[in-house]
């Protein structure tokens, strides 16, 4: 690791004032990506701001019945909040996907949102990658791609988002509360993850300069029908090769509102919206959910490594809302996939 | 990295190690794990990938598991941390520490203070309730020597006696 000088910021706007100060400077939540990539080297701040301090550890219920996320609620803090359990159980889920137990103690809400790729040559810095150097050419495109995109990628980059809570959120339609100099706005959930385009160094569309202080989510949603089902080679404390977060409004076996995110697949969540509206009055049933996936797979293409992700995203969104359709989400200990 | 510009850009913390209180001064990218291992001479807890992936630097702080390869010492002031030293010694072991000895939950022992810590964090956060639950809830804790079924007996027997029952009459 190399050396760096260390800010510990005691309020939001003290952080974001070192970070305009010095937008190449990192902030530091759990540490638990950007500690292990500046090991490697991958990422070297030359100043880390620790904002764990910071009084954004609350998970409050506002008065319109949405609920505000602080952004160093840990992933552990989340996952077994009660009011997250009952209303909102598809975060809860995907969050219990995710990582190891030690590890949803350490990350937070706003880590996990800005975490980076897992994209071997990402992470090895004597390998070509846009991402991590641009214009130094991408080693996955004709290399080993196994775990790469299938979906939105460009000449530049195929590398996915790891995330396993941004696919929920992004199924539910949360919204990203940013502070910059100038003051707070709000980025909805899918603009907030960018695709690579010809500029892959940029994950997402925050400004240098901004951080997130919480993440919004809509009142009550899907409380009912919804499953997190996500592919990986074990199964557990593994990224996904395929996740699927499936939500399904019902009524008399017809869908009112259906949400697909897709995570493992893209450089973001990976959604269809319009697709998911023209379900709308169909029934809940195979034939819909096939059609549903495969207009969400429309235009997937394999890089030769990872062309089994494209049926197997196909079965697993099918399999997933057929778990959500049925009131059965996947349970995260039990490893049968029904 | 030069020792002289370690020192120079020292940052004083107080954390209360196993019970007693230390101050410390810490170069900013000084990790817990080398922290302990080092200048703390407390190796119990041991260095497997240093990168999250195995869970052998599992140590206790402020109750809660986390992965010390991964944590920088700076961030910690006020924290309680403990370790497997501190969990128990000889002549006084911690519950979970018998219980890996009776079940044989180990051959090489390098991955066990990250275990038995992982255990203890576990049992502290009281979401495991079947052993499906506890190997679930475990899954942070590779052992290269796959001990994992006398683990898992091992945690079991522990919980059960918390509980006042055996764990497998209590998940009846
Ligand atoms: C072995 C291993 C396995 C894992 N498996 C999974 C998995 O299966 N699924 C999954 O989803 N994740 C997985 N993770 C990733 C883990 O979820 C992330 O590392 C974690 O969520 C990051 O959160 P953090 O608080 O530790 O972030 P940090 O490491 O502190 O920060 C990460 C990045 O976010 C930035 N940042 C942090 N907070 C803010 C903020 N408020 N505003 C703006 N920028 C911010 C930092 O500057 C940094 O660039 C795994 C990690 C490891 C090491
Ligand atoms: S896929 Fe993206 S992150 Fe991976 S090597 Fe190519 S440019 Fe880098
Ligand atoms: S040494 Fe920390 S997780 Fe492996
Ligand atoms: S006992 Fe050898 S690694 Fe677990």
């Amino acid at each position: 690791m190399k050396q760096f000088s260390y800010i510990r910021a005691e309020d939001v706007a003290g952080a974001v004032a070192a970070l305009s100060a010095d937008p190449q400077a990192r902030l530091l939540a759990g540490g638990t990506n950007l500690v292990d990539l500046m090991k490697y080297d991958v990422m070297s701040p030359a100043t880390v701001i620790d904002i764990n301090r910071l009084p954004l550890k609350d998970i409050e219920t506002l008065e319109d019945g949405s609920l505000r996320i602080g952004a160093l609620v840990s992933n552990a803090a989340l996952a077994y909040d009660p009011t997250v359990i009952d209303r909102f159980p598809l975060l809860a889920s995907a969050l219990l996907a995710g990582a190891s137990p030690q590890l949803r103690n350490a990350a937070t809400t706003g880590g996990n949102l800005l975490q980076r790729t897992r994209c071997y040559y990402f992470y090895d810095p004597s390998s070509p990658c846009n991402k991590r150097e641009p214009g130094s050419g991408c080693g996955a495109i004709g290399g080993v791609n196994r775990i790469h995109a299938i979906l939105g990628t460009s000449a530049s980059c195929i590398a996915t988002h790891p995330s396993d809570m941004c696919v929920a959120l992004a199924a539910l339609d949360a919204v990203v509360e940013v502070e910059g100099p100038d003051g707070r706005r709000d980025i909805p959930f899918l603009d907030f993850h960018r695709l690579p385009g010809d500029e892959p160094q940029y994950d997402n569309t925050l400004a240098p300069d901004e951080m997130v202080v919480a993440i919004r989510l809509h009142p009550d949603h899907f409380a009912a029908n919804h499953s997190y089902l996500k592919i990986r080679d074990r199964l557990s404390y593994a990224f996904a090769l395929v996740s699927v977060a499936a939500a399904i409004d019902m009524k008399d076996g017809a869908i009112v509102d259906i949400r697909v995110a897709l995570g493992g697949v893209a450089h973001k969540p990976w959604r269809n919206p319009l697709a998911e509206a023209e379900c709308a009055g169909k029934p809940a049933d195979e034939a819909t959910f096939r059609q549903l996936a495969q207009r969400l797979l429309a235009g997937a293409q394999g890089q030769g490594g990872n062309d089994f992700k494209i049926p197997m995203a196909e079965r697993t969104i099918i399999r997933a809302l057929t778990q959500a359709a049925s009131g059965t989400p996947q349970v995260q200990s039990e490893k049968a996939i029904r | 990295m030069l020792h002289a510009d370690a020192e120079r850009m020292a940052i004083p913390i107080v954390i209360t190690l196993n019970g007693r209180q230390e101050r410390l001064n810490v170069a900013p990218w000084v990790t817990l794990l080398d922290l302990l291992r080092g200048p703390m001479e407390l190796p119990g807890t041991k260095k497997g990938c240093d990168h999250g992936q195995c869970g052998a630097c599992t140590v206790l702080i402020d109750g809660q598991r986390v992965n010390s390869c991964l944590k920088l010492a700076v961030t910690l002031d006020g924290a309680e941390i403990t370790t497997i030293e501190g969990l128990g010694q000889p002549g006084n072991l911690h519950a979970l520490q018998q219980a890996f000895v009776d079940h044989d939950a180990y051959q090489c022992g390098y991955c066990t203070p990250g275990q038995i810590c992982s255990a203890a964090g576990l049992m502290n956060e009281g979401h495991a309730h079947s052993r499906e639950e506890i190997r679930e809830l475990m899954s942070g804790n590779l052992c290269r020597c796959g001990a994992y079924t006398n683990i898992a007996d091992a945690i079991e027997q522990v919980m059960g006696q918390r509980s006042g029952k055996s764990y497998k009459e209590a998940a009846e």
